[in-house]
């Protein structure tokens, strides 16, 4: 901490409210008069190093936006009708205490859902609160399958036994100049968009792709968009939507088939090399091209240039967990790096666990009874929603799944479902394929609760009590899921708002008094970081600590599979029943799932539904992100709304010519399950036969109350995309990349979304009713 | 005094918005006003598409003075993500685009 002038300026991890994203940078907040005036990068923070999103440089706009939730507000009107009092948290936690203990004594516990946005500060505090409410369902509300990095996590650990990531030297504080590392010679940027997904994410941040080509990688390009990356790159693979699992499989069919893998690794390391080989010689490059329209010759071309190069990584994104064989992918994409001699060496895909250990928001199985213990893991295994339908929801890292929440919902079997309790979960705008079926079973719920930092349309929709939640700069919490190991700490006040820990820990202590041993939340936080040797306010002083070299906790160093630093037992080898990488995987066949990787056709594609594609014959692609607005986040600050400012749908020139349809008109977008508006945005970098719409999009400028919902449900482009359709694994499948649909102009008479809204003075402040609650 | 300029290597601009957020939060600039402005070039040349995001630097742009003067970099060219802009005198970054692969140099 420093003074200049009569300004403070502290250090702090940052981690989601604010840039919404998956944290892990470090930033300077300069306060003056206790409020937040500017927000820099910490140069000393190895993560970015300096450097900023635009989201975390808008935050003053964000933390002081007029609309922000001050106040707790109890619904007094009809639900969705968007009448709100305004309460105090004492009256607004009795009322949560009093239904959800209602529902507990009537029901049991396991009648109350916990749902979560995506991997933030949410989880860690949201899964201690359902825990010691005694709910084993704790979820990511919405998204079907789980349908992001969970079913790509899950396929990492049924093969290599871990986490892996690749190799830009981010578990050392030396960076780029640490002596062990090594420059990949190549990398293969796997359906992941370098403008979207430029956040602090996990255990990567995108730009560090351009470092390492400053310092000589080649990149590979695999991705249906002409994006920024497949400019820059080699070798620029277009597979159709869907079909990278085929197209990983043609990778190893020419590298094994050609002998160019290592074979030293495979013989010592790998499990079921023999049954591999044999899987794949039924992905010809012959037959690939077939299902993914990339010619054979650049398949056989990339597999060799990434073979030969060494080292070589591979960067993966979201798109690969949207095939209902998402774990057939994931367990192809693992076969590539360990073969070629890839895993666990510099430069390649290396393992990456926390620093020290330590968890908050368990990303495994492992970490999940690190934190609970086996037996109450084992005893929440049992009842937990779709784990008697899914072997890996039973299985790996306890989610519920969500579309079982929903059918469940909807049946009440085997067990009702009372309530809701979402912390910052927008699933009617964001996360839910099929909102209307969401909403119409949500809405039936007895009791609904939304901790958010806005009024979403979710709130809106379906809450009887809005808790207004805080921006990391408002909130003490530790960031442990990616690395380093960061402290966050309160430094300024918004309104009464509160962060989530706070309020996660206040409620257990009244649903379960022995589930909180701690005095407070630095209690709980020194416990919880107890393996780094460091108390919350040492860590705090350090801002972030990364664990030394070949600390037994495995979070940096190299070949650690050699050194016995992988597994429980400390013998050599890899975190599997083998021990070896399971190329077959003897994890997945005890839980009667295909040990082998595969390719499944998407539920509708040109393939799989030639009828239906006659009728709508683009495929429709979603969930592309944008670098100024987190999911369904930021569309009222004016800073990050100025650049993307509608809900566009992307056609390419030839495609749109083809319609007759011009530049910046409306358009429906029609598929087999309903359809939205979207403005058309005309661009060559759309394949010709794809139309791609951003997700999360609602309009907090236009009317909140029902039947709108801030327009959500008119530009929604998962009204086109089902839920149900996962796998049988559970996770995964979630059709956000591959659903078929087509577009066509509005008809005279229907409305133009914004046609109300200013766009000139860039006032997106949105609406709702705060009645007097004495009124009420 | 030597003139002061701003090198851009354009070929690792993202166009991720970094630096006009920057510039918007140092300067009180409000939304569509801009000291630094990212523009999006997508261009049919003959070796196929090309996307270029440039950078380009507004009549607001003071090049950070006050932050200059105070030892420090400007803001747009600390926070950028992709570090493809660097400011210094007019040699200093002449020299220095000798390393760029699309240099592009404002100077003041």
């Amino acid at each position: 901490m420093g003074y200049k002038d009569d300004v403070k300026i502290v250090r702090t991890g940052a981690w989601s409210g604010g840039p919404g994203c998956h944290g892990g940078c470090g930033v300077e907040l300069h306060i003056k008069d206790g409020k937040l005036i500017k927000v820099e990068g910490d140069e000393s923070h190895p993560f970015m190093q300096g450097r900023l999103c635009p989201r975390a440089l808008a935050l003053t706009q964000y933390a002081y936006h007029p609309n922000r939730l001050q106040r707790p507000l109890k619904r007094v009107g009809a639900r969705g009708e968007g009448k709100w009092a305004e309460i105090s948290w004492e009256e607004a936690l009795d009322e949560v205490e009093y239904n959800m203990n209602k529902i507990r004594k009537e029901y049991g516990p396991e009648a109350m859902v916990f749902g979560q946005g995506t991997g933030r500060d949410a989880g860690g505090s949201l899964i201690f609160l359902a825990y010691a409410y005694g709910s084993p369902n704790w979820t990511l509300f919405g998204l079907s399958g789980i349908s992001c990095f969970t079913p790509r996590l899950a396929g990492m650990h049924m093969v290599c036994g871990d986490i892996v990531f690749e190799d830009a030297a981010q578990f050392s504080p030396l960076r780029y100049d640490d002596p062990d590392f090594v420059v990949p010679e190549l990398m293969i940027v796997w359906a992941r968009g370098m403008r979207g997904s430029q956040c602090a994410d996990h255990y990567f941040t995108s730009h560090w792709v351009i470092d390492l080509m400053k310092r000589g990688t080649k990149i590979i390009c695999i991705d249906p968009r002409m994006s920024w990356t497949a400019t820059r790159s080699e070798k620029w693979l277009r597979p159709r939507p869907g079909t990278d699992g085929a197209l990983a499989l043609g990778f190893l069919h020419v590298i094994i088939n050609e002998g160019l893998y290592d074979k030293e690794f495979v013989e010592k390391w790998c499990h079921g090399f023999d049954e591999l080989k044999k899987r794949v010689q039924e992905y010809p490059p012959e037959r690939v091209e077939e299902i993914t329209w990339v010619p054979k010759e650049d398949i056989v071309q990339v597999a060799r240039m990434y073979a030969k190069a060494k080292p070589a990584s591979i960067r993966f994104g979201q798109p690969l967990d949207c095939n209902a064989n998402s774990i057939g992918t994931m367990q192809a994409l693992n076969a590539l790096w360990a073969i070629t001699g890839n895993l666990d060496v510099p430069g390649g895909n290396v393992i990456a666990r926390p620093p020290y250990g330590v968890t908050i928001y368990p990303y495994s199985t492992h970490e999940v009874v690190q934190l609970y213990g086996q037996e109450f893991v084992d005893n929440m295994n049992k009842r937990r929603i779709g784990a008697d339908k899914f072997p890996l929801v039973k299985n790996f890292r306890s989610w519920a799944l969500s579309d079982s929440v929903i059918e469940q919902m909807e049946t009440g079997n085997p067990y009702p479902i009372k309530g809701l309790y979402l912390y910052t979960n927008n699933f009617l705008a964001c996360t839910a394929q099929d909102p209307k079926r969401h909403y119409e079973a949500v809405r039936k719920l007895d009791f609904n609760v939304v901790a958010d930092i806005f009024m979403t349309p979710t709130a809106q929709a379906i809450a009887d009590i809005v808790l207004p939640g805080t921006t990391f700069a408002e909130k003490d919490s530790v960031f442990t899921t990616g690395i380093p190991l960061n402290a966050i700490r309160k430094h300024i006040q918004v309104g009464e708002c509160r962060s989530h820990w706070d309020v996660a820990f206040e409620l257990a202590k009244r649903f379960n008094p022995s589930s909180v041993p701690w005095n407070n939340l630095n209690e709980l936080f020194t416990e919880r970081i107890g393996n780094s040797g460091l108390t919350y306010d040492e860590l705090s002083k350090k801002v972030w600590e990364l664990a030394p070299k070949d600390h037994p906790s495995g979070t940096c160093g190299y070949r650690r599979h050699e050194k016995g630093l992988l597994r429980p037992d400390g013998k050599p080898g890899f975190r599997t029943p083998t021990g070896k990488v399971e190329l077959y995987s003897t994890s997945l066949e005890s839980y009667g799932l295909d040990p082998l990787p595969s390719h499944m056709e998407p539920v509708e594609s040109p393939v799989s539904t030639p009828e239906i594609y006659k009728e709508y014959p683009l495929i429709l692609i979603t969930g592309r992100r944008m670098p100024t607005m987190f999911h369904s986040e930021h569309r009222q600050v004016p800073w990050l709304r100025q650049f993307e400012n509608e809900p566009i749908v992307e056609l390419h020139p030839d495609t749109a010519a083809e319609l007759g349809l011009n530049d910046g008109q409306w358009v429906w977008i029609e598929g087999t399950m309903g359809r939205c508006k979207r403005k058309l945005k005309i661009t060559p970098v759309v394949h010709p036969k794809t139309a791609m719409a951003p997700h999360g999009w609602w309009l907090p400028e236009t009317e909140g109350a029902a039947p709108s919902f801030y327009s959500t449900f008119e530009i929604n482009v998962n009204n086109l995309i089902p839920m149900g359709k996962n796998g049988t694994a559970g996770y995964g499948g979630a059709p956000i990349k591959t659903m078929l649909c087509k577009i066509y102009p509005l008809s005279e008479g229907d409305t133009i979304p914004t046609e109300n809204t200013k766009m000139n003075q860039l006032d997106f402040t949105d609406s709702y009713d705060i009645v007097n609650a004495q009124e009420a | 005094m030597s003139k002061r300029a701003m090198l851009i290597d354009v070929y690792y601009c993202t166009g991720c918005h970094s630096c006009e957020v920057a510039c918007q939060q140092e300067n009180g600039y409000e939304a569509k006003q801009f000291g630094i402005l990212v523009t999006e070039h997508i261009l049919n040349k003959k070796n196929g598409l090309t996307i270029d995001y440039v950078p380009y630097m507004t009549d607001l742009c003071n090049f950070c003075a006050a932050r200059v003067a105070d030892g420090g970099k400007p803001s747009c060219v600390k926070h950028c993500q992709a570090r493809c802009i660097t400011y210094g005198t007019l040699e200093e970054v002449m020299e220095e685009a000798k390393n760029c692969k699309k240099p592009m140099i404002f100077v003041k």
